[in-house]
């Protein structure tokens, strides 16, 4: 349990001393000092997240701004270093993405949104993992045509609400929340503080993501908490969601050496950029894309109840080692041990029989369809 | 019956020659929600330092050390088909092995209630 970077030297988020106060165990993660789980527990805030709503301070993540002249020159400049078509993004639209390396490998995945305000066309809203920041501020600058600018914002939090009853206890006090459709975003009030909100997670639940002023933020979690319905969550039932949602977390589940089709997450890139290329690594990458690669991650489900972690051989039943878990633990919501990691394709089909082998022992297991908890993002009903 | 506490969290309560073994009510907070534990079979001899069990939460799995020598003699194995009675009563129905005192000398590396107790205060 010996922390290896000392507390004062960790940052902290606008929210640190509202963790504290609500009884957070507080752990050091990518430079800051973050909540890991609050009095509750991780099982009953994951459980909290799938049945109610959740409050996830996500602050620690990086927000910065491309900054452009029109929209089809930093849309193109992004297009550049990205595998997805953002020249087709529409306004107040989010989309996934992944920057990358000139091998193809991801060196990290993001969100873009495309502001709603045709006045703010030739801007795009990043959002970027904690941990990859400087490298990729220090990517983007190095690789951006000189009249298109990356801004980092340092005077905003982010404040995640998930669940079923997210977005009730967003409206109440931003009704324009309940209007946005998945992967949506816009400009709005809160309690009359200038935030903005996407329809978007990392839980497969619905919810949103708020990017609010630092010194509201506070505020903001206050006004949610006094909600009944929303509790606050720890980083730990962040992750047995988001593996449950079967979605990837960097530096674990894909990294600088796995491109996107090894990571299963080629919905990231949109049609005409599969076509045409033009981001780094495409060579590599078209061809994974018409031949299929040499490995791919997979989901796992193990038929007995001991867990297997990242780092756990897979192997084939009774025989060589194949791959390695990536990511794993106890799903709650499946109420069993699941697994994602990287095996040859020929063995990645749903059902092929697997072992991992977990304290030397083989554990059998089997490919498994990922979400392993079905997603319940919003769909707007059809007018 | 006297209890004895090891730096690794462990609980050991000495009633003769035989010793009942589990995890403090501190080591079972910090893991948070238990959702496995693998025993030992009966007869299994462990040295002290052994891996005598594995206990896993959500997050992380750790591992339960013999705090001295002995034979197991029995399992809890009501911790297989209920871990999270280790949340609930870690120090009580909980108990994760008996086995025998094979050298009591090594009781006197363990500390009583009050010095663990001082101890856990430094974490």
């Amino acid at each position: 349990m010996a922390e290896t970077v000392a507390d004062e030297d960790l940052k902290q988020t606008p929210l640190h001393d509202l963790h504290v106060e609500l009884g957070a165990r507080m752990v050091p993660f990518a430079g800051y000092s973050m909540p890991v789980q609050y009095k509750a527990g991780i099982m009953a805030e994951h459980q909290q997240t799938r049945t109610k709503a959740g409050l996830f301070d996500v602050s620690h993540m990086g927000q910065a701004l491309l900054i452009g002249p029109d929209h089809e020159t930093t849309a193109r400049a992004l297009e550049a270093l990205t595998p997805s078509n953002f020249v087709e993004l529409g306004h107040g639209r989010q989309r996934y993405t992944v920057l990358l390396n000139d091998e193809g490998g991801i060196i990290d995945d993001l969100m873009v949104t495309r502001p709603l305000s045709e006045d703010e066309d030739g801007k795009l809203m990043l959002v970027v993992n904690a941990s990859r920041k400087d490298v990729d501020y220090a990517h983007l600058r190095e690789r951006l045509p000189d009249n298109v600018t990356l801004e980092v914002i340092e005077d905003r939090a982010l404040i995640a609400v998930q669940g079923p009853e997210a977005v009730a206890a967003v409206a109440a006090h931003a009704p324009q929340a309940a209007d946005l459709g998945f992967m949506a975003a816009a400009p709005m009030e809160f309690d009359g503080i200038d935030c903005h909100v996407a329809r978007a997670g990392y839980t497969g639940e619905d919810g949103v993501e708020m990017s609010v002023p630092a010194g509201a933020a506070e505020a903001i979690a206050r006004a949610l908490l006094a909600d009944d319905r929303v509790e606050p969550i720890g980083l730990g039932a962040r992750d047995s969601l988001r593996m449950e949602a079967g979605l990837c977390l960097y530096g674990h589940d894909i990294d600088e050496m796995t491109s996107p089709v090894e990571g299963a997450i080629t919905f990231c890139m949109q049609k005409r950029r599969r076509e045409e290329g033009g981001f780094p690594g495409a060579e590599r990458i078209q061809g994974e894309l018409e031949n299929g690669p040499g490995r791919i991650r997979v989901g796992l489900r193990l038929d007995g109840k001991a867990p297997a972690r990242e780092g756990a051989e897979i192997a084939q039943p009774g025989g060589p080692v194949i791959g390695i878990v990536t990511s794993g633990g106890f799903a709650p919501t499946v109420g069993a041990p699941i697994a994602m990691g990287y095996v040859p394709s020929e063995h990645s089909e749903i059902g092929t029989p697997l072992e991992l082998i977990v304290r030397g022992k083989r554990l059998p297991a089997t490919v498994a369809d990922m979400p392993f908890v079905p997603n319940r993002y919003y769909r707007k009903p059809k007018a | 019956m006297t209890t004895y506490y090891s730096k690794d969290h462990e609980w050991i309560a000495v009633d003769g020659d035989t010793a009942t073994i589990g995890i403090t009510s501190y080591a079972q907070e910090q893991l948070g929600d238990v959702v496995y534990v693998e025993l030992p079979e009966a007869g299994k001899a462990l040295s002290q330092g052994d891996e005598a069990a594995v206990v896993e939460s959500v997050k992380a799995a750790s591992e339960v050390y013999a705090p001295i020598d002995g034979e197991v003699v029995e399992a809890n194995n009501a911790l297989v088909d209920e871990p999270a009675k280790v949340n609930e009563d870690p120090e009580g129905a909980a108990w994760f092995i008996k086995m025998t005192v094979g050298n009591s000398d090594q009781l006197s590396d363990l500390m009583d209630e009050a010095a663990y107790k001082a101890y856990v205060e430094t974490l």
